[in-house]
């Protein structure tokens, strides 16, 4: 009886946590919708996407150019991490010793533990300098997606290796008792079975691309317009917003809510396009394997 | 599945009886105070440059005034001037000077502010007359060797859309933003500072007493003296440099009794530590 009872507080607790949670997000949207309102009544999507540029003083709202920068600062820094995190696990579980493989597990999750205006303050006085000797003015799409890429790599590194552990030792048996070598085992075995927990890791990494703030704000130029080359300045959603935020009233700061709405929409999209296609490939990945 | 519910143990109902109440206390307590006398509340709004300044003073006046609470808000000039009319805030924010229609309020400076051109130290240009710069920030100067320096690429580092000080920029030299062709565009000061500091070919414009304080710090930048008036905080004060403005108050013609104590201490030597801490400039009187 004592358990029923405790079971029974536990599970209304439980739903309560779960009710509050869905309740302030649904409260945060509410609020974004009901401070973009302004700016769609009066300004109209139309201008976000054809006015001439961003110049919220002077009535020109076009988000565009930031949209693309969000897209391509984020794809960046996918591109360089996830490869070096999915390696970075496989060595640490495959490859590695027991001794150099702990340490650098360690040694990740310092570099997950760094606060991101740090990553910022480093790019902006280290990274920006190097590639602005190289080609002038430094900060840029390729500044904000080597920083970014740091950033978001122990996340990937970590799901992964822990994506990579939870794979069923007997899988692992077998495919000893196959006589595969460590090459084939991982390639067949390990990485298809694991491949929904990477899938996660990267997914959760692009969220956190996408919505990163400070370092972008620090490194990326944040000029509004649309990049030429990796060495162009570009404006991300998030850096707009931070930046002009506290000093604007009326419509320009209906906007910036309005692309406040955008990136939650941008980042949920992306987030169900991502478990999406990691759903169906995986499954045929599966049929294959089988 | 099978749910069993049993009858609560008398505990529990107490518990149950008691929750509600308890959490109606805790609100209550929140929310209410009692038992103190109702404090006199002065209500200033206005520029989002002056407004964390202001919310110093109003932290200082509050501890040597506890009866007093001031409420700061930034909003813009705009606002300030918009808010005082309508009896909404006591004291308005203004950083910029009185324009022709806004003689009907009192204003009252409380500091000055310099903004000065900025330039990494290794860079050997010494002076760039005011025609040039604008030809560099539109874009039609973007080499250092057409200003008598060496040859590399300028990099315009602008300030972002609102700051007061890229509206000073543009005021006083008759540009609008969108004129301005910028490499690139940075909020704080501070980054502003890092970013000139950081790249050779850079050209920027902050608050002087933040670029002074740099400097004396050892940061890689150097100021640019503007008209052939050295950028500093002396000339600032003494009010030869020609990139500045002064920072007001404005209320209404008819003022309140802590309304005046307010300004008369924002305009005391009393806070000229937290008016330098901003990096404005204090007025000497």
């Amino acid at each position: 009886m004592f358990r029923l009872r405790a079971d029974s507080i536990l599970h209304n607790l439980a739903r309560a946590s779960a009710l509050v949670s869905a309740g302030i997000l649904g409260l945060i949207v509410l609020f974004l919708i009901r401070e973009a309102l302004p700016a769609v009544y009066d300004i109209g999507v139309f201008a976000f996407l054809h006015d001439l540029s961003w110049h919220p003083l002077e009535n020109q709202f076009n988000l565009v150019p930031m949209i693309v920068a969000s897209l391509l600062v984020t794809a960046g820094a996918l591109v360089l991490a996830a490869p070096l995190g999915i390696a970075t696990a496989v060595f640490s579980s495959y490859y590695a010793n027991h001794t150099i493989g702990a340490g650098l597990q360690r040694l990740i999750e310092l570099l997950a533990g760094i606060p991101s205006v740090i990553f910022g303050f480093w790019g902006l006085v280290s990274i920006v300098p190097i590639i602005a000797a190289w080609q002038a003015p430094g900060a840029s799409l390729l500044a904000a997606a080597l920083v970014l890429a740091l950033m978001i790599l122990p996340t990937i590194a970590l799901m992964s290796h822990t994506a990579i552990k939870a794979v069923p030792e007997s899988l692992i048996r077998a495919a000893t008792a196959l006589c595969l070598d460590r090459f084939a085992m991982l390639r067949h075995v390990v990485l298809p079975a694991a491949a929904s927990g990477i899938t996660t890791a990267v997914i959760l990494a692009m969220g956190r691309a996408i919505g990163e703030t400070m370092v972008v704000l620090m490194v990326a130029g944040n000029v509004v317009s649309l990049p030429d080359t990796v060495f162009a300045p570009v404006r991300t959603l998030t850096a707009n917003i931070a930046l002009e935020m506290s000093y604007a009233d009326q419509h320009h700061r209906a906007a910036l809510f309005f692309s406040g709405l955008l990136l939650m929409i941008l980042v949920t999209a992306l987030a169900w396009l991502g478990s999406w296609f990691a759903g169906s490939r995986l499954a045929t990945a599966g049929r294959q394997s089988i | 599945m099978l749910r069993i519910e049993f009858h609560h143990s008398r505990e529990e109902k107490l518990m149950r009886r008691l929750l509600p109440g308890c959490l109606c206390l805790l609100l209550g307590l929140t929310a209410c105070a009692p038992g103190e006398p109702a404090k006199q509340k002065l209500i200033v709004t206005g520029s989002s440059t002056i407004a964390p300044l202001v919310a110093e003073m109003a932290r200082r006046f509050e501890s040597l005034n506890p009866q007093i609470q001031v409420d700061v808000q930034s909003g813009g000039s705009s606002r300030g001037i918009a808010d005082v009319r309508k009896g909404i805030a006591d004291i308005g924010m203004v950083s910029r000077d009185p324009g022709d229609d806004e003689r009907d309020l009192q204003w009252y400076a409380i500091a000055r502010d310099g903004i000065g051109i900025i330039v990494n130290r290794q860079n050997d240009v010494t002076q760039i007359p005011k025609e040039q710069l604008r030809a560099v920030y539109t874009g039609t100067i973007t080499d250092w060797n057409q200003v008598n320096g060496h040859q590399q690429q300028i990099t315009v580092v602008n300030k972002a859309e609102g700051r007061s000080t890229l509206d000073v920029f543009l005021k006083y030299f008759a540009l609008k933003n969108s004129d301005i062709k910028p490499h690139v565009i940075v909020g704080e000061n501070q980054q502003g500072i890092k970013t000139v500091a950081g790249n050779t070919g850079a050209i920027g414009y902050v608050s002087i007493g933040s670029a002074e304080s740099a400097i004396t710090e050892g940061v890689a930048i150097k100021l640019l003296p503007m008209n052939s008036v050295a950028a500093s905080v002396l000339n600032v004060r003494s009010g030869s440099f020609p990139i500045a403005r002064s920072l007001h108050l404005v209320t209404r013609d008819k003022i309140e009794a802590i309304s005046r104590r307010f300004i008369t201490f924002a305009q005391s030597d009393k806070v000229h530590d937290l008016i330098e801490a901003q990096y404005f400039v204090p007025l000497t009187r």
